[in-house]
């Protein structure tokens, strides 16, 4: 009998490595796995290279993780927002590396690195600053620069409900980089509101099939970054 | 936003009103942050446009009243927002396919500068020590269909931001098609800027000493406002 339950956030995080590439969904707070990030920051893996749209605000989840000093690296296409602060201070003090990447070709990297693409073309980025150095080619007498698939060590995103199989639903625009992250997680943790039996929902809506997931952690209530920032809340 | 009396040239919000003129009924549109946001509020009842925003929504509605967000639907710019009926949720592959793959028909954009080649930089003033971000901008210029920008004739200091070169670092090569600014509306043509339309009260002269490249005068019977 399959069953990916794992008892808890810190159980589902707990043989994150130092060194380890992981893969944090969400676009602003919207999917933000707060309770994984906070699991993670008790936890103590060090040196990770994070893999994130954006960096996090105030000093609670991601920008939490980051304040902590766990993360050496992070590939990112827009690492300032609003209420961010940690992760420009620890950037202008030369303590954490940047490899900034379009916002598409981003999600195409990670969603070829889930498919087994190790690399592939795209328009995006040409004759810019973030085409520099890459490889050209030219296709119907149309510049493309190489970008190269990513995979993680461990992807941690939010849904909203899963069965126990790791079949995961989402909830609107937290979605984002959910699906995408959870195809190139060697190791998937999702965490959700609500899990069920298998069986329970519908094969034909199902957004992330289990396949791509490897642990569900149920998290009941979970925070919002914006509420907990807002409360001043800091971790841990 | 209050204009003094004496300005010359469109409003924030007018330069809106005349960009939502020029979008074509069904259109699957695109909006940047900041004034390009504001085009959605002047789009005429009978048109109906499907806004798309990248971070996984198609069929975004307003912005809810204050207190109703929904912290798990918001755009782009982080901002709590509605759907409209027929609205769908994608993943961040998917949305970006949809720019990337030639699928949205417009997307309008502010600038910090526009070359004449219809070369944009809009991301990054280049500046030491900023932090750098990127977000969408690259993959929008680089796979919707047309591409508008609207932005001040000039820097708030008076300088061009319509330029022979770009000289900021650019967001993409040639993708620039058209120009709306406090001023003027301008195509972005292979022989360069071409002056399509002047705003109420401005004249060809004042709009010409405030670009910096070669600008061809608006052709015979074309129309002015």
């Amino acid at each position: 009998m399959i069953d990916k339950r794992v008892e808890s956030a810190a159980a589902a995080v707990a043989d994150v490595f130092d060194g380890a590439t992981v893969m944090i969904g969400g676009f602003g707070e919207a999917g933000s796995p707060v309770e994984l990030i906070h699991a993670l920051i008790d936890q103590g893996a060090s040196d990770l290279t994070v893999i994130s749209n954006n960096m996090g605000s105030g000093e609670v989840g991601l920008a939490a993780l980051i304040k902590a000093g766990r993360v050496s690296k992070a590939i990112c296409s827009y690492p300032r927002t609003a209420n961010s602060t940690v992760f420009p201070e620890l950037y202008a003090a030369g303590r954490i590396e940047l490899e900034l990447v379009p916002q598409g070709t981003l999600a195409e990297r990670i969603r070829a690195g889930g498919a087994g693409i190790p690399a592939f073309y795209t328009a995006t980025a040409v004759g810019t600053p973030l085409g520099d150095g890459k490889e050209l080619r030219e296709f119907d007498g149309r510049q493309y620069v190489l970008e190269h698939g990513l995979r993680s060590d461990f992807s941690l995103v939010k849904g909203r409900i899963a069965d126990t199989h790791g079949n995961v639903l989402y909830n609107k625009t937290a979605r984002n980089f959910g699906p995408p992250m959870a195809m190139a997680g060697r190791c998937t943790i999702v965490q959700v509101e609500e899990v069920v039996e298998a069986g329970a929902l519908d094969p034909e809506v199902i957004v992330t099939p289990g396949i791509f997931v490897n642990r569900v952690a149920h998290i009941p209530a979970p925070a919002h970054e914006s509420a907990l920032v807002a409360a001043g809340a800091t971790y841990p | 936003m209050s204009q003094p009396s004496d300005r010359v040239g469109l409003s924030r919000e007018a330069m809106a009103q005349r960009v939502a003129q020029d979008i074509p009924n069904g259109a699957y549109v695109n909006l940047g942050i900041g004034i390009p946001e504001l085009v959605a509020r002047f789009v005429s009842a009978d048109r109906t446009l499907i806004y798309h925003t990248e971070n996984g929504l198609l069929g975004m509605g307003p912005s809810p009243e204050d207190g109703k967000g929904d912290p798990e639907l918001i755009n782009a710019g982080k901002r709590h927002v509605t759907t409209m009926p027929g609205a769908s949720f994608f993943h961040h592959a998917d949305s970006f396919a949809m720019i990337r793959g030639g699928h949205i028909d417009l997307c309008v954009l502010g600038a910090l500068q526009v070359a004449q080649n219809g070369d944009l930089a809009n991301w990054s003033t280049g500046e030491p020590g900023a932090i750098p971000a990127v977000g969408g901008a690259m993959d929008l210029v680089a796979g919707v269909k047309s591409i508008w920008v609207i932005t001040q004739h000039t820097t708030r200091q008076g300088d061009p931001k319509l330029v022979e070169e770009c000289t900021y670092p650019l967001t993409g090569l040639g993708v620039v098609n058209r120009i709306y600014t406090d001023l003027a509306v301008i195509d972005v043509t292979p022989r360069g800027f071409q002056l399509v339309e002047l705003s109420p009260g401005v004249d060809e002269a004042y709009v010409r000493e405030r670009t910096g490249a070669p600008l061809l005068p608006i052709r015979e019977g074309a129309v002015t406002s």
